[in-house]
């Protein structure tokens, strides 16, 4: 079976094309479809097994990163989606499309509905920035995105990362239910402690990827398409380093899932 | 009745925005506050409900995990003043745009005509500044740190003040108001010389005298005029015809002193002719590279030079300043920089995608402690403001910023250097045709996309062909919107491949009439009705709707039987688009308004009717000393000083800011070695994921040695960039260069009474050009030249240091055969390359490699 994979585009999203490549060369097949297609027919997504928010700016982040495309979706496609997902199909949603996902409250989805329990804001240091991170797969995750990786090397791009939870009965559960995917962490792999530069934006705990309960439905802020290839990485010319870019295996992860489901 | 919704931070959360202002008025103003708090403040015309204005508030403009916000009420808490800072009316407001998009998607209702939302934003300022005494000083704040009075207004008031004002609107709607007067004037140009020089000048059409007095003889024509007086024109110009040839005619546009005819007497008093700068020196160089390479696709002709990347893919690449809007407003002038650009390779050959922005900045110090002219910002503020516009402007477009450059020089005060460049890519073959093929047919549709025309941007080609004085158009002044820019530029990418057009061309510095004069050029005539033209705001004159110039809009010609589906996908986009008439051949660029023809210009004349310029040159070259070095055992302190040094010292705090890596495609980044802090020689991408196949982009520009000899200026900075091409791996044979001239005004006058020289100077800049790019085989591929860098009001005047910008692409092979340029492990051996010789140096310990 061909397993399909939708890449949203549109609106100022603008890292779909490296997302499509990755996707495609996980071996999906996979379509950059407009934002607007989708509304005028919903049925779209009944071809496709995974639904891909790729980074960007979309609208410009203005009012706040990633809310008025989470709106527009969640009045738009709102009931789509969540068949997509009761389904048992995937979605990724990266820098942008994880602020899109947290706004419109498609994760951490404790209950099956859309509510906003926690959000993405301005960097500690107030600024946008491009660097690379080390990051941890928390043990007992259950997101199937990172099935078989304990660690990452990913480049963060962003102005509004930083973590929070509503409160701490909401992060307590997210721990609970395996669904802290990702935390930012020290190169030798202990935790980043809050710690700039290691934690980027100063989320709380750490935390820079949250997936659904079912661990299908994922967010992240650093970008796994960016890290496809060996070249990609900042120390290639010094290290040893795979051909295949480390970022690559979570796209491979996603395309099994669907095959073996 | 309008409304207003506040949003803040919850109290008790940390306000990062708010503590960077703080941050921000200490070190610039040396104002130190206990806090800063920014609250946005939303204002809505669109006659709301208040079960309406609740729930956008909850569900749109607030962010419930950490945000707090009211409804026609005051936020602000525990402050002493607050200043609200708005646009004025008519200036983009992005922020308002998506907002208004927001409440239509919230409320499930379209906002109607003449609704809107409009942005502004507060600063609750506590501590330090109390009473009615401090009021000057938050005045002091509002002017030099939080707002630009070209683009912006604000108010300051008390925390008194405020509790009189129950929550009222501190700022009253930016709507606009002003109307221009619609009709369409002649202008009489049967008047003394004088008086043609003080038009030109009143008016803003930057024409010489001469220039004048060749439209003055047009008019005059016999047959000319026996053809105005058929077609119902009046016997003079009209308003819009004289600004046509205006913007057409303008230093910006047609680069009169590159094509002038220059009477040139060397340092040994040998005089010669050099007719034309371009031709002698630019042109012959490709001309004579290009019987070498079998790269090149399109050079010079379009709004980018393009040459081949593989048998699949051809690589265009341009870079533009935009120095004088970046004067007044470092920020629009910065961010309209960057995606102007960005749109020059979109509108090359049939429409690249962009691959990558590059970016070269000439400020002086932000240290400066002297006293600022008139007009002029602190050079920290115009730093901040230029990073601040190229950052925002690149990274919401989504093309990734891959190598550039601050350089600083005191004279640099007078007008800040802001070069943006980009790449971008296409298939070879576009539609079954070759993508660098294009033109307008006689019977194609003349469509506009993108945004709509607005007064700002008026007169922007003639703006930047002048000196900064104190007249200069607040006008030209705008602010970029990526957003409907990326929108636009996805949707032609889409149309280009579907074959729906046949031209694509950017609306530069001259709005439409740039472009469509422009691509009028291949039909041979255009007619344009200009009421179709959708505008921001009513009250545009039509010679305002024609020379406009708008960000994020291109121009298309579009055969008829391809208008249905171009227009059906724009829609389906959310992309605007329009028809504003037809390309004719009728050898004529017609105007017309509500059915009355209002223009109409000889194609032959408009473009090429411009007389040459003859010009004078003298080089004496400057009397200078060595430098003599002292005779010193420890030279470690000069060393700390040398790399502490603004020319020196690290950038990585501004350029981190920058996205490197979108796309996907980065090899060798900004920053290298163990630590990823060491700058890189140059930029590498592998913008094509099935191919290993990559390009490098180095820069070169060396300011301060143009007081020494331009000459050399130009062969370091056409040095520099090549070799940090080579040291990445890159080879002589496969480098392209653009060359981008900035320099004071060369041309003799009572205002410039070095013009001889400083042309001079251009002359032998020119030269160098040529020499060492004919030596290195590197066709010049596209260029620019910006040449009234100068500040003059009052008896102060600012020439920057003649400066060119030499941008260097290298193809590379095998991207996996790259260099970083950091040293990789202990024991590896130094070798020293150059000079005819090739030396090794032997490290004389295992941890560290030192020259002898």
């Amino acid at each position: 079976m061909t397993v399909r994979a939708l890449v949203l585009t549109g609106f100022g999203i603008n890292c779909d094309a490296e997302t499509h490549s990755a996707l495609s060369r996980a071996g999906a097949g996979a379509d950059r479809v407009h934002l607007n297609d989708i509304i005028e027919n919903p049925g779209l997504l009944d071809r496709y097994h995974i639904f891909a928010i790729p980074g960007g700016f979309s609208f410009g982040d203005d009012v706040a990163s990633g809310k008025i495309l989470a709106n527009r979706l969640r009045y738009k496609l709102g009931a789509p989606l969540k068949k997509f997902i009761a389904d048992g199909k995937l979605v990724i949603g990266i820098c942008n499309g994880f602020q899109v996902m947290v706004k419109m409250g498609i994760l951490p989805l404790f209950d099956g509905e859309f509510i906003q329990e926690v959000t993405l804001t301005n960097n500690d240091s107030a600024r946008f920035e491009n660097r690379w991170v080390n990051l941890g797969v928390t043990p007992g995750t259950r997101c199937v995105w990172l099935k078989g990786i304990e660690s990452l090397e990913l480049p963060v791009r962003h102005g509004e990362g930083k973590f929070i939870p509503r409160d701490d009965a909401v992060l307590k559960k997210l721990y609970t239910n395996g669904q802290v995917a990702l935390r930012y962490c020290q190169p030798d792999g202990s935790p980043a402690n809050g710690q700039f530069p290691a934690n980027p934006n100063g989320a709380v705990d750490d935390i820079a990827g949250i997936c659904d309960p079912s661990g299908r439905v994922f967010g992240l802020m650093p970008h796994p398409e960016a890290n496809t290839f060996r070249t990609n990485h900042p120390q290639w010319t010094r290290k040893q380093i795979p051909q295949e870019g480390a970022g690559l295996q979570v796209f491979r992860n996603a395309v099994q899932y669907c095959k073996a489901t | 009745m309008p409304a207003k919704i506040e949003v803040g931070m919850k109290r008790g959360l940390p306000d990062p925005a708010g503590q960077s202002v703080r941050g921000r008025l200490a070190e610039d103003l040396g104002i130190r506050l206990d806090d800063v708090r920014v609250i946005d403040v939303y204002t809505i015309d669109a006659g709301l409900t208040p079960e309406q204005l609740e729930r956008v508030r909850a569900e749109l403009f607030t962010d419930p995990i950490i945000q707090e916000s009211v409804v026609n009420k005051s936020l602000a808490r525990d402050y002493d003043f607050i200043i609200e800072v708005g646009f004025l009316p008519g200036v983009t407001d992005n922020v308002g745009k998506s907002s208004a998009e927001g409440i239509a998607d919230t409320l499930d209702r379209p906002m109607k005509p003449g609704e809107a939302v409009y942005k502004s934003t507060q600063y609750a300022l506590r501590g330090a500044l109390k009473g009615a005494a401090d009021r000057p000083a938050c005045e002091r704040i509002a002017r030099d740190a939080l707002a630009n009075e070209l683009i912006q207004r604000w108010i300051v008031k008390s925390a008194s003040e405020m509790a009189g004002l129950d929550g009222a609107l501190l700022l009253g709607l930016p709507i606009v108001t002003e109307r221009s007067d619609p009709e369409v004037h002649a202008i009489n140009l049967d008047i003394p010389d004088a008086q043609l020089a003080a038009l030109s000048r009143d008016r803003m059409l930057a024409l010489e005298l001469h220039e004048m007095k060749a439209i003055q003889a047009y008019y005059k024509d016999p047959d000319v005029r026996a053809r105005r007086s058929s077609a119902g024109l009046p016997e003079q110009p009209t308003d819009i015809e004289l600004e046509i040839l205006a913007q057409t005619w303008s230093e910006h546009c047609k680069h009169k002193i590159f094509n002038a005819e220059i009477k040139y007497t060397d340092e040994t008093g040998k005089k010669r002719t050099v007719n034309s700068l371009f031709k002698t020196y630019v042109k012959a160089t490709t001309d004579k590279v290009a019987k070498q390479v079998d790269w090149l696709v399109s050079v010079f002709h379009d709004n980018a030079g393009i040459i081949k990347f593989d048998d699949h893919w051809n690589f265009a690449l341009k870079a533009e300043t935009h120095n004088s809007p970046s004067a007044l407003d470092p920020y629009g002038g910065a961010i309209t920089g960057i995606v102007g650009v960005n749109r020059d390779v979109l509108g090359a050959g049939m429409g690249c995608r962009c691959i990558l922005n590059t970016d070269v900045f000439c400020f002086a110090s932000p240290f400066y402690s002297g006293k600022i002219p008139p007009r002029l910002f602190h050079p920290r503020r115009v730093l901040r403001g230029v990073h601040q516009g190229v950052k925002d402007g690149g990274n919401q477009s989504g093309i990734p910023d891959v190598n550039g450059a601050i350089v600083f020089h005191e004279r640099f005060l007078g007008k800040p250097l802001v070069f943006c460049g980009t790449g971008g890519l296409i298939p070879a073959k576009v539609a079954g045709k070759p993508s660098e093929e294009k033109g307008a047919c006689p019977g194609d549709l003349i469509v506009m996309t993108g945004g709509r025309i607005g007064k700002d941007g008026i007169h922007g080609a003639t703006f930047s062909s002048e000196e900064l004085h104190e007249g200069s158009p607040a006008t030209a002044v705008q602010i970029g919107d990526p957003i409907t820019q990326k929108k636009m530029a996805d949707f032609l990418l889409e149309a280009r491949d579907l074959g729906l057009f046949t031209c694509i061309w950017d609306d530069g510095a001259g709005g439409l009439s740039s472009s469509v004069g422009e691509m009028a050029r291949v039909s041979g005539g255009a007619e344009v009705h200009l009421e179709k033209a959708p505008l921001k705001y009513a009250g545009l004159a039509p010679w305002e709707i024609f020379l406009s110039e708008a960000q994020e809009r291109m121009t298309l010609s579009i055969p008829p039987d391809k208008i249905d589906e171009f227009l059906n996908l724009a829609r389906r986009r959310a992309v605007e688009a329009t028809v504003l008439g037809t390309f004719t051949d009728s050898g004529r660029l017609e105007c017309f308004y509500d059915g009355r023809k209002i223009a109409s210009l000889d194609m032959e004349f408009l473009h090429d009717g411009v007389p040459k310029m003859h010009l004078k040159a003298v080089y004496t070259p400057p009397a200078l000393e060595e430098a003599s070095l002292p005779d010193k055992k420890d030279l470690t302190p000069d060393l700390k000083a040398v790399l502490g040094s603004l020319n020196v010292c690290s950038k990585e705090t501004f350029v981190r800011m920058y996205d490197h890596e979108v796309l996907g495609q980065s090899v060798l980044k900004q920053f290298q070695g163990a630590q990823n802090d060491g700058p890189g020689d140059a930029g590498v991408i592998r913008p094509v994921p099935e191919s290993r196949r990559g390009i490098a982009i180095a820069c070169g520009i060396c300011p301060k040695y143009s007081d020494i000899d331009t000459y050399h200026m130009m062969a370091c900075a056409i040095d520099e960039a090549v070799r940090n091409i080579i040291a990445v791996g890159g080879r002589l044979g496969a480098i392209a260069g653009l060359d981008n001239f900035c320099w004071p005004d060369p041309i003799q006058s009572e205002k410039t009474p070095d013009g001889e020289h400083k042309l001079a100077q251009l002359v032998r800049c020119a030269e160098a050009l040529h020499e060492y790019c004919v030596a290195y085989g590197i066709p010049l591929i596209s260029g620019k030249d910006s040449m009234k860098n100068d500040y003059k009001i009052g008896d102060t005047k600012i020439s920057i240091p003649p400066t060119v910008l030499f941008t260097a692409a290298g193809i590379i092979d095998d991207v996996e055969k790259t260099v970083s340029m950091d040293v990789k492990r202990p024991g590896d051996i130094v070798y020293a390359a150059g000079a005819g010789s090739l030396s090794r140096f032997t490290p004389n310990t295992r941890r560290s490699s030192r020259p002898p």
